[in-house]
């Protein structure tokens, strides 16, 4: 096992080596006297079976004995686990979205990207939501996981000790791109963070991230567009944009089914609220874009949409 | 004794069409119909797991897509838990032998009981006609709400399980009841052989639990359909009511699978050690202590889910509490083989195995169980490896030991041991290969239900397939041997291996009446004086 990265790490750690440590022991002790028995007391060796019906002593001994094992292994698993309760005061807090298939995380001052950008040795807090599903954030090197779950917030935290790129999984079925809804965790220098988080150029050139002048192309793939749709004409989760500006489409509208034209409206409507028009033959499960983009990342999707010819 | 023609078999001028089968009351024939309906679906099951183990053997889509993966791996859920490993032993062996156990000539309601089998087909049939139409891929536990969104046939695979859950009630009950009415004169429930017991234990959580899975089932058809809004939080639903929902009737389904494995080890071993089994009472009351417990550790399935603090730990308290029962099982079995005469035979061989893989799976539940590990191991391949571990290689290893036990009794015809103890030890590394790396996975971090992985996960994943390789070579050769042996086998005698419960002293295979006197019990399960 890679070493944790984190104090709560640790303890997760420790208390995992203690529970298999025992587990191992009772394991080899069981499989061992097994052994022994059978080899010892075998029909060829011309052993006379003699019938014991049980032994109340051993019978409590062995109830008893277990229970004080496996308490013992419950509080040490629960010490670990209290820690995560409450993040310490003053961390620093990270609002972190997931949605089919892609994760964002936004600072306190508006930055966000797709990747979670931490400072070392400085508590940080993640208030986790979702847009659309259950997925789970999970970065194994923290020992890390909290489901997000739509429509409420949770909250875990950790503190990194070491600077460097961790992978980030989400853990929570999520559908057809479940695999692919990976990110990294980025902990970076107190100063280097600093200057990531206040948008300096050459930490962006570093990382490609933070709200880069939104080009449409670029917004396609960070907003994670890209796992539900191709620019090239095949159909993947949701149907392919290219050259559909203009077409004729059969969208079912409460129920109903019609046929519209794509215009620069309609368009808006499928980022925002996708639930209103779902184009037939699709499953509706586009995570509505309502709150999430901004004006002008709307306007650069849309053009870049109309581009795809 | 011997029986003229093949006892209830048929041939010896006794009707033996199809239809003699399939509206059969005997519960012998019923136990023949589960048998041979059950190890098709488990065939089936079997090739699902395979293909998605190959499938991750290079990255990207090798022999299919993402979204066939997802719904093959659904598929091999839904087959592996509802149509094979939850009615396996119970359906099976439970239908044939807890009758004759306990000197029945039948079960309380056999016209029932043919139901049961009935709703079992049509709900197979259900799962999967969803296969050409289009199968669900929301894994086997159906998480809302994506299991609401889905644009595949989730409705259909979920009243399957509904229809399955039918079945599995009625079969409960029919056991219960068997149980309380039709003990033969002087068979206490002292005098059960621990499998009837075991068996007893199952039915009553059949029949509590399973309504509960019921109803979720229900409530997510109600809002795929009319859009009631119980789970979605679209429409202002909770979908972690779902996940306790299935939990609560999904977490006491691992003991429907188990406790009947357990109750088969506990007939095998003391007939192979030639001596009484250690501990009776101790066995007999920790299935029950197994069934009541079990029912309390739902919320162990959702500790990073956001649910309460203190339910955790109180969820964590009681897993760790349900290991003693299984604990106790374990010590008195080993106890048992103390100052014994072992035999080493080819069902003896199976229930070392069980007791092997199955203390690997209850060891690493309990590494599950603790809080903060479970933070990090939740929803990864030790979660997987762990779950294989207790139902393929406990329940299922128990289930192929009820095979080789109890098989020549069903067909009066013995296979070749030579080649059923091979099978057991190909079968036995195979399952170790496919599985242990599994474990190593997961403390690395890969989350489960992944259709792709990065590089540094390469190596366990090919050690991995190629273990489940080893594992299909071992069931082809194990199946095909046992099938010889129904066949082709050399005749058998009434008691194979000196067995001395009930089913042991009625001809092999059994007449058409399992007994045409009911017989006066004066001993006790596992009291082999005269036998040795
Ligand atoms: C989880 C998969 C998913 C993601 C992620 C996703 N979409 Fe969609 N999208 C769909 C599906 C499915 C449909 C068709 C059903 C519907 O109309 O809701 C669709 C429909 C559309 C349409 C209408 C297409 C037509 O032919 O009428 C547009 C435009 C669109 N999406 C744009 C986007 C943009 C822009 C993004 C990124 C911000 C995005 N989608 C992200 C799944 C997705
Ligand atoms: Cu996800
Ligand atoms: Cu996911």
């Amino acid at each position: 096992m890679g070493r944790a990265v984190t104090v709560l790490g640790h303890n997760t750690d420790s208390a995992f080596l203690v529970i298999a440590g025992v587990c191992v022991m009772l394991f080899l002790a069981i499989i061992g006297l097994t052994a022994y028995f059978v080899f010892r007391y075998r029909r060829s060796n011309g052993e006379i079976p003699e019938d014991i019906h049980g032994n109340a002593l051993l019978e409590t001994v062995w109830t008893v004995l277990p229970i004080f094992i496996v308490l013992y292994m419950f509080y040490y698993g629960w010490l670990g686990y209290d820690a995560r309760r409450k993040a310490p005061e003053g961390a620093l807090t990270v609002r972190a979205f997931a949605q089919m298939w892609a994760w964002s995380f936004e600072y306190e001052n508006g930055v966000t990207s797709d990747r979670l950008v931490a400072p070392v040795g400085r508590p940080v807090k993640v208030a986790l939501n979702s847009r659309d599903l259950i997925h789970s954030l999970y970065v194994p090197a923290f020992r890390m996981k909290q489901d997000a779950v739509p429509g409420l917030e949770r909250t875990v935290w950790f503190t990194a000790e070491k600077t460097g790129e961790y992978d980030l999984f989400c853990t929570e079925y999520c559908g057809t791109g479940h695999s692919q809804m990976l990110s990294k965790a980025v902990v970076m220098e107190e100063a280097e963070f600093a200057a990531w988080l206040s948008g300096a150029p050459e930490a962006k050139a570093a990382l490609a991230t933070p709200s880069a002048g939104p080009s449409g192309a670029e917004l396609f793939k960070s907003k994670g567009c890209v796992a539900c749709h191709t620019t090239d004409g095949r159909p993947l989760v949701g149907p392919t944009l290219k050259g559909i500006f203009g077409k004729k489409v059969r969208v079912s509208t409460n129920g109903k089914e019609r046929e519209v034209t794509i215009d620069e409206d309609y368009i808006r409507r499928s980022e925002l609220e996708p639930a209103s028009d779902v184009v037939v033959g699709f499953p509706p499960v586009m995570p509505p874009q309502k709150g999430v983009l901004k004006e002008e990342e709307i306007e650069a999707l849309i053009e870049y949409i109309k581009s795809l010819k | 004794m011997a029986s003229e023609g093949a006892g209830y078999l048929g041939g010896g001028g006794g009707p033996n069409g199809l239809s003699s089968w399939i509206f059969s009351t005997d519960h012998k024939r019923i136990g023949i119909l589960y048998l041979v309906s059950i190890l098709s679906f488990f065939v089936v099951g079997v090739s699902l797991g395979f293909l998605m183990r190959l499938e991750l053997i290079s990255h990207g889509p090798t022999i299919m897509e993402a979204s066939t993966y997802n719904s093959v791996f659904t598929l091999h859920g839904v087959v592996m838990l509802f149509l094979f490993i939850i009615p396996a032993t119970p359906s099976i062996f439970g239908n044939f032998f807890l009758p004759i156990m306990i000197g029945a000539n039948d079960v309380s309601f056999p016209k029932l009981n043919l139901l049961s089998w009935w709703f079992y087909m049509a709900g197979a049939a259900l799962a999967l006609a969803t296969l050409a139409l289009g199968p669900a891929d929301t894994g086997w536990t159906f998480y809302a709400p994506y299991s609401l969104r889905t644009g595949t046939y989730v409705s259909l695979a979920v009243f399957a399980v509904f229809v399955l859950g039918l079945s599995s009630i009625l079969t409960g009950i029919n056991f219960v009841t068997t149980v309380h009415r039709l003990r033969a004169p002087g068979m206490g429930f002292w005098r059960m052989p621990l499998f009837v017991w075991a068996v007893y234990a199952t039915a009553w959580i059949q029949i509590v639990a399973t309504p509960i899975l019921g109803v979720n089932l229900l409530l997510v058809i109600a809002e795929r359909v009319f859009g009631i809004g119980v789970f979605d939080p679209a429409k202002g639903g909770d979908p972690i009511l779902y996940q306790h929902l299935f939990w609560i009737y999904s977490h006491p389904a691992v003991y429907i699978m188990i406790l009947p494995g357990m109750g088969i080890i506990s007939e095998i071993i003391p007939v192979f050690a030639r001596k009484v089994i250690f501990g009776y009472r101790a066995i007999a009351y920790s299935s029950l202590g197994i069934a009541g417990v079990g029912s309390l550790v739902w919320g162990h399935h959702m500790f990073v889910s956001g649910s309460s603090y203190t339910a955790g730990v109180i969820f964590s308290f009681f897993t760790f509490l349900v290991a003693i029962p299984s604990a106790i099982k374990v010590f008195n079995w080993v106890g048992t083989l103390y100052k014994g005469s072992i035999w080493l035979g080819t069902p003896f061989f199976f229930a070392l195995a069980f007791i092997f893989l199955f203390s690997i799976g209850g060891l690493t539940g309990l590494i599950l169980g603790a809080l903060s590990v479970n933070v990090h191991l939740h929803d990864t391949y030790f979660v997987v490896s762990h779950f294989h571990y207790i139902k393929f290689g406990g329940a299922g290893f128990a289930f192929f030991a009820g095979l080789h036990y109890w098989l020549p009794k069903m067909t009066g015809r013995m296979y070749n041991a030579r080649v059923a103890n091979w099978s057991c030890l190909i079968l036995f590394i195979g399952f170790n290969t496919l599985f242990f790396p599994m474990l190593l996975l997961g403390i690395e971090g890969m989350p489960r239900r992944y259709f792709d992985y990065l590089p540094q996960y390469s190596t366990l994943q090919i050690v991995s397939i190629v273990g489940s390789w080893v594992l299909v070579a071992g069931l082809i050769i194990m199946f095909a041997n046992l099938l010889r042996g129904a066949f082709r086998g050399a005749r058998t005698t009434e008691n194979p291996w000196g067995g001395a419960t009930l089913e042991w002293k009625i001809p092999s295979p059994p007449g058409r009446e399992n007994f045409e006197k009911i017989p006066e019990v004066t001993k006790g399960p596992y009291d082999f004086r005269g036998l040795r």
